[in-house]
């Protein structure tokens, strides 16, 4: 099986998010960078694959070289090999489309993408990618199991979850359940010294239209202080709520 | 020219998130000067659509196929964008919404904008503000297409009534084939869901174990609330995923949002961030969600949750 695993670069979860340039880009110093925690689910499971049935995993990013580490990392953590597309990732669109051309030059069974990334939200380019190829698409996937040419998938849904099956090939959008955080691989010394040894190849993109652009950036409004109510006092409390926040 | 919405319902009846979106749409419909058109599947009653300003209903019978078929909706959905020439598409962010935005959007060569959480700021070209980061930030988006796509946050905008025609129209299901099969749906009816839900009461680590989540259940059945919880409560196996909420789980929309013995990671803040009110409930006076709340209480949960849940009874008599 070939699997290939889509990977953003993403401000770490803790960091504190600023912009600079009249807002209209993110400011990333100080930040660091780490695999999207979507994607790092998605590709825990592949490595499983990997580690079950041989499945071949390849990571690919649409990014510059500043998006290496996290596809070294990925391959510290086990996939068998990387690609970088050359290209500053203009919105969802773009992104996909690039993969999906990337897609159509090599046969993958199983495409993986996280449910979104951290940073911009989009949760669209698993679903544009499978649209481009016409695959089938699960999105938010929190169970995947195979069955010889075949797989059974859970997606979540508001409220429950859903069973559905299909064959491969198909796109996926993972997300945590389809394995848990205590699964997530940590890259130990000897797989940080064969990732040294895989191959990272960089990849030219095609050219396209964009889609959407981002015009300005900004940060929701400081909020006000909190208003303390004793503990003995939960009366209190529901009086603001009934009457100064009318939520009640 | 039209602006097209796809309104969801669960068992016939149009779902709150799809009285949201008729709302919004009619709103973008006045401001562009398009007719409503919306597009519903299997609903019993069209009627309700009459209150919330809808034109026209192209309502699709998915015939055997009782469940939601994102590829076979996405087609009926484009048949209708392209018989009523819509430039402008909306979809609730709810996981069947967003599930479809994408692809709808490429079928029908639309740019797409996903968790948008106003009405556009501009019209020539559309211009829409969406959150980002995780709703630690919103950013002004411009689409570069003649058609594009929208979901809607959920609780963004609100319902707002508006007498529409709702004149029925016919619409084909449109039965492609595909791999892809939905076996069956898990779902638990009798529970208000986040993504539905007005309010939403969250336990964290300070609950000390999942035998008393009953102040949490509790709480939120008096209130007719939700139940969430923290990442590390979900990753102890206390409570599902599907109550997690932050970063990486579900984010909250709710009007009032309470969280008891939840200390507040930026990760969790971050996903409750468009939550209107916010009420934390915690003995350390130093937790982080005493800065990105509204209301607060220092003290314990264990004493001050019973007291509240049996005044809220007593004001429900």
């Amino acid at each position: 099986m070939n699997i290939l695993v889509c990977i953003s670069n993403v401000p770490d979860t803790t960091s504190k998010i600023n912009f600079k340039d009249q807002n209209e880009a993110f400011d990333t110093n100080g930040v660091q960078f780490i695999i999207n925690p979507n994607d790092e689910f998605g590709l825990t499971r592949a490595i499983w694959l990997q580690q079950k049935s041989g499945a071949k995993v390849t990571v690919v990013t649409v990014g510059d070289s500043a998006c290496e580490p996290i596809l070294r990392k990925c391959l510290a953590i086990g996939a068998d090999q990387a690609i970088r597309i050359d290209a500053h990732p203009l919105d969802g669109f773009f992104v996909a489309t690039q993969i999906a051309a990337l897609c159509k030059k090599e046969t993958y069974d199983l495409i993986i993408t996280g449910r979104e990334s951290i940073d911009y939200n989009g949760a669209m380019v698993g679903g544009m990618i499978s649209t481009i190829l016409s695959l089938p698409y699960v999105a938010n996937c929190i169970q995947m199991d195979v069955e010889d040419s075949n797989v059974s998938l859970q997606r979540e849904i508001d409220g429950g979850k859903e069973t559905l099956t299909s064959s491969f090939p198909i796109v996926l959008g993972a997300q945590k359940g389809l394995v848990e955080e205590s699964d997530l691989i940590i890259p130990n010394m000897r797989g940080i010294m064969q990732a040294r040894q895989k191959s990272l190849t960089v990849e030219s993109a095609i050219t396209l239209n964009q889609a959407t652009s981002v015009k300005v950036f900004e940060k929701p409004p400081e909020k006000g202080p909190v208003k303390l109510v004793d503990s003995n006092d939960v009366d209190g409390l529901i009086e603001l709520l009934q009457n100064e926040a009318k939520v009640l | 020219m039209s602006v097209v919405v796809y309104i969801e319902s669960q068992k016939g009846v149009v779902k709150k998130a799809g009285l949201e979106i008729a709302s919004f749409g009619r709103a973008i419909a006045d401001a562009s000067q398009n007719s409503l058109v919306a597009v519903t599947f299997n609903l019993e009653d069209t009627s309700t659509l009459k209150l919330y300003g809808v034109d026209k209903v192209y309502n699709v019978n998915t015939k055997e196929d009782i469940f939601f078929n994102v590829e076979r909706y996405a087609n009926s959905i484009q048949n209708v964008v392209l018989k009523e020439a819509a430039k402008i598409i909306l979809v609730s962010a709810s996981s069947d919404g967003r599930y479809l935005g994408p692809i709808l959007a490429v079928k029908s060569r639309a740019a797409y904008f996903s968790n948008v959480v106003a009405l556009p700021i501009s019209y020539d070209p559309l211009t829409v503000k969406r959150s980002c980061f995780t709703n630690k930030a919103f950013n002004e988006s411009t689409t570069n297409e003649e058609c594009s796509v929208i979901s809607l946050c959920s609780n963004a905008y609100g319902l707002k009534e508006k007498e529409g025609l709702a004149e029925v129209v016919e619409a084909s299901y449109e039965t492609s084939s595909t791999s892809l099969k939905v076996v069956s749906v898990d779902k638990v009816t009798d529970e208000i869901t986040i993504a539905d839900a007005d309010i939403v009461v969250s336990g964290g680590r300070g609950l000390k174990g999942p035998e008393n989540w009953h102040l949490i259940e509790d709480l939120a059945t008096v209130l007719g609330a939700a139940t969430a919880c923290s990442k590390p409560v979900s990753d102890m196996g206390w409570r599902p995923h599907s109550e997690h909420v932050g970063q990486t789980g579900k984010p909250v929309a709710s009007n009032l949002y309470i969280a008891i013995g939840v200390s507040g990671a930026i990760q969790h803040l971050a996903g409750i961030n468009s939550s209107k009110v916010k009420v934390v409930i915690n003995n350390d006076p130093e937790a982080p969600f005493f800065k990105a709340a509204d209301y607060g209480i220092v003290g314990d949960a264990f004493e001050v949750v019973p007291q509240l849940i049996s005044k809220l009874k007593a004001l429900k008599q």
